[in-house]
């Protein structure tokens, strides 16, 4: 469980978020929504320790996130970030080791071997685990940056709009790596999503923030209303219920 | 095959290194050979440090066309001497056992290392800020060491042109000993740490979320980077684009950023580039007090050639 | 720092500003004319003034208004506000035209390397431009860490030149700007500044429009490549007359702008004779306390503004930064 507790921030000067408080259950898909500038990616930041926290508490498994050590939290929770830094030139397999890193600092024993190629073969990146990542397509890096994290072996994976830049199909295939992770690994999965139907489509549940504040939280079903939807970025959309899915037509 | 290409690095190494001791011996050879040897030493040591403190500088910072002097940092060593000139004179400065003077310089760069850099570390400020308030620090050192060269007399600003242009050709030795233990030390740290850096190249992002404590490394880096620079601007005086050059060499050659590789290719690189450029002019061409111009010029296409190329990352 | 430049900016409310700023630059050039080793008061006054002083005064205000200008100019081509012509490597690049022209060609007019000197400043802006299009727009320090670098590369090329060609002697003159050479005679090219501040108030409000980018340019029907290249040559010819009459003169087209643009905004002809009137008091005033400093002896007009400078810069980064 990730328990939020009055979290503020001010980054700058300019308040970002003001005094949120949330619990994200275990093994769920939780989706983070709302409009550009609601402090989604910072609450995220926080909950992965990338910005420091100033005021409230957040906890991750009973784990403290400010005062944890970084290796230890390392093994119960990760970010995605799709961001190499200096190492393009990687392989996809020396990518996916660093998941091991937590766990051996970077001496890979045969046990870490094994975890290796077990996220290569279930990501489908076995053929590819040669490839240095420049050479990848974007829709298969991201697969490797996942399987970095699947490797990482951590309870808890932050994902920060995973889904930019990638076409429909390997949107749909991301999405469903991820929900794979929860139901078959009893994983806990947060993504920050810009499209409101990848939401409607795949989480559990969903936090709508605005202007620095849950504004809502609960299954789709409950947040994703034309009233809510409304609160949130101010027009009015339709929601349709298509068999078990919600569709909402925001593009009028 | 990353590593044997470090075993060829290092043969070629040794090979420069043998040809530097070698060649064109006449005359009292114990003594000519002792006298090389002594400067051998000194060149690995600035080889070593330079390859060593550019490799850790680009990877904390992600950077590829980054190299420690445009952080200010030998120039702040220069600005340490031209203010002991100023305060004690030209015949007093000259009076200081070097060792002593090395270690204020370096005293007061690490603290003002620390009292510049670390702020704006912790701070999490963007690296770019960090750099680029370096590189000004740097022209403000410059400028401020020549404006006091300028207020002491003629007489004094002689003896400070001695330590203002990087030379291979007349390295200090009394400082022979004491860079050597700290390169050695800076450099096995950075070996033991060589997972962390592989880690560190990722990002702060990255490196964060597989349990890396990122200031703290940050900071440690950094006071690597520190006292690396100082030994090789101590012996030698300022190099600029030298790291520069030998990192990318390094790069290319071994085609991979892991720093098991990359660390000891680019020192062995580095030993080459000195201590082969330095035989070839000194017995080739006749005009070895020049391997600092030439390395800088090279450093210097290497890096427009980067560029150019957009593998600036 | 803050403190002051607010009151600055308080006390900024036109015509009031612009009185204070004439008594300003009144009192430096005052300053300027009877500063030095001779005094005025031995000798021949008049011809002392006529030779020296006069043309030394009058140099230091071309070239603070020159750089100052050409800075202005930068900033739009580069669209970064931290940029100018001694941090896009326009200054280096001139001094290794000068240089070559020196070698290859040394019974040439001074004209003529000032030819060929705008010429290679032209070629090294313009690959300056053309590589930092590949920098990415957020973080807009990058571009002056870039081009520090850059010129730094340059300089050592020019160093390498030199030393190749046996010059290393003359080199001082032209990578440290320095006016105590100044002299009735050897100055007046320098004129041509006069020329190109004319030409830039005429082109003031095309230049405005090409600071808001091609695209906005172009649709208020702005040729904005030509109005591009005719900016590149301004700042190529203003970076060159400075270096070839009195070196390199570092950050007076960073600083000026800068400053003048948080007090008066960014419309061009509003903020063009602050600009102008700013370089040249700042350049005036570095160069009379360089005369200061250790007098009798000079401390060239390049340490100084590089100290200067530099402080200034620290100080307009860390605002920027506090700004967000």
């Amino acid at each position: 469980m990730i328990a939020i507790d009055g979290v503020s921030l001010t980054l700058q000067g300019t308040p970002i978020l003001h005094d949120v408080s949330a619990t994200l259950p275990k093994g769920e898909l939780i989706a983070l929504i709302g409009p550009n500038g609601a402090g989604k990616s910072s609450l995220l930041s926080l909950v992965a320790r990338l910005i420091p926290l100033q005021s409230g508490r957040i906890t991750v498994d009973g784990l403290p996130v400010d005062r944890t050590p970084g290796r230890r939290l390392a093994r119960t929770l990760t970010i995605m970030r799709q961001d190499t830094g200096l190492a393009a030139r990687l392989t996809v397999r020396e990518l996916v080791g660093f998941g091991r890193f937590p766990h051996s600092r970077g001496r890979l024993t045969d046990e870490d071997r094994r975890h290796i190629a077990a996220a290569l073969a279930e990501f489908d990146l076995t053929e590819l685990a040669g490839r240095t990542l420049d050479a990848l397509s974007g829709g298969q890096r991201q697969r490797a940056f996942v399987a970095m994290a699947f490797c990482q072996g951590t309870d808890y994976l932050l994902l920060d709009e995973p889904l930019n830049n990638l076409d429909m199909m390997y949107g749909r295939q991301m999405m469903r790596i991820l929900r794979h992770l929860v139901d078959r690994q009893g994983r806990t999965v947060v993504i920050v999503l810009h499209d409101i139907n990848y939401a409607a489509a795949y989480a559990d549940r969903i936090v709508a923030m605005k202007d620095g504040r849950i504004i809502a939280s609960g299954p789709p079903d409950a947040v994703l209303t034309t009233d809510g939807l409304e609160a949130m970025y101010g027009y009015r959309m339709p929601v349709h219920r298509i068999g078990d899915r919600l569709f909402i037509p925001h593009h009028d | 095959m990353a590593e044997r290409r470090v075993w060829l690095a290092a043969a070629l190494a040794l090979l420069c290194a043998a040809a530097f001791l070698g060649l064109n011996l006449r005359g009292n050879i114990a003594f000519v050979l002792e006298l090389r040897a002594l400067k051998l030493l000194a060149l690995v040591q600035v080889a070593v440090a330079v390859a060593v403190a550019t490799v850790l500088l680009q990877t904390i910072t992600g950077n590829r066309i980054l190299t420690p002097s445009i952080m200010g940092l030998d120039a702040l060593y220069l600005l340490g001497q031209t203010a002991l000139v100023f305060l004690l004179g030209g015949i007093g400065f000259a009076a200081v056992d070097p060792r002593l003077k090395f270690v204020i310089a370096l005293a007061a760069m690490v603290g003002l290392a620390a009292a510049v850099f670390l702020p704006l570390v912790r701070a999490r400020h963007s690296l770019t800020v960090l750099l680029l308030t370096g590189a000004l620090l740097g022209i403000l050192f410059r400028s401020l060491s020549s404006l006091l060269a300028r207020l002491i007399d003629p007489n004094d600003f002689a003896v400070l042109q001695g330590v203002s242009y990087a030379n291979f050709n007349a390295p200090q030795g009394e400082l022979l000993a004491i860079g050597a233990v700290l390169t050695a030390v800076a450099a096995a740290v950075a070996w033991r740490q060589r997972h962390v850096l592989d880690v560190m190249a990722l990002g702060p992002a990255g490196a964060i979320s597989l349990g890396v404590d990122w200031r703290w490394s940050v900071a440690g880096v950094l006071l690597l980077v520190v006292l690396l620079v100082a030994v090789s601007t101590a012996l030698v005086g300022p190099v600029a684009f030298l790291g520069l050059l030998v990192v990318a060499l390094a790069e290319r050659l071994t085609g991979t950023r892991r720093h098991a590789v990359l660390l000891p290719a680019a020192a062995c690189i580095a030993v080459t580039v000195l201590a082969g450029g330095q035989a070839v002019l000194q017995h080739g061409l006749g005009g070895a007090s020049t391997l600092g111009v030439v390395v800088e010029f090279l450093g210097g296409l290497v890096f427009l050639l980067l560029l150019a190329t957009g593998n600036r990352r | 720092m803050t403190a002051i430049a607010s009151a600055i900016a308080s006390a900024v409310g036109g015509r009031r500003a612009a009185l204070w700023a004439a008594v300003v630059f009144v009192l430096l050039c005052a300053a300027s004319l009877s500063v030095g080793v001779a005094g005025l008061s031995d000798g021949a006054p008049l011809e002392l003034l006529l030779v020296s002083r006069l043309p030394r005064t009058a140099a230091a205000i071309l070239v603070g208004a020159g750089l100052a200008i050409a800075g202005l100019v930068m900033q739009i081509l580069a669209r970064n506000r931290f940029v100018d012509a001694s941090i896009a490597g326009t200054e280096q690049s001139a001094a290794l035209g000068i240089l070559l022209a020196t070698a290859v060609w040394p019974a040439a007019s001074v004209a003529g390397k000032m030819a060929v000197a705008a010429a290679a400043a032209l070629a090294g802006t313009a690959l300056f431009l053309v590589l930092v299009r590949r920098l990415p727009p957020t973080e807009p320090f990058l571009m002056p860490l870039f081009g520090i670098v850059y010129g730094g590369v340059i300089a050592a090329g020019v160093t390498f030149v030199a030393w190749q060609m046996d010059l290393l002697q003359l080199l001082e003159t032209w990578l440290n700007g320095d006016l105590s050479g100044i002299l009735r005679g050897r100055y007046e090219l320098l004129w041509g500044v006069g020329v190109m501040v004319v030409l830039v108030w005429w082109l003031a409000d095309a230049l405005t429009i090409a600071s808001l980018g091609r695209d906005t340019g172009t649709g208020l029907g702005l040729d904005y490549e030509r109005m591009m290249q005719v900016g590149l040559v301004i700042v190529s010819v203003l970076a060159a007359l400075t270096v070839v009459v009195v070196g390199m003169v570092p950050f007076v087209g960073l600083i000026v702008p800068n400053i003048v643009s948080r007090l008066r905004g960014d419309n061009l002809r509003g903020a063009l004779p602050w600009v102008a009137a700013g370089g040249a008091g700042l350049t005036l005033a570095c160069d009379v306390l360089g005369r200061l400093l250790r007098y009798p002896y000079e401390v060239p007009l390049g340490t100084v503004l590089g100290v200067v400078g530099a402080a200034a810069f620290l100080w307009l980064v860390r605002g920027g930064r506090a700004r967000g």
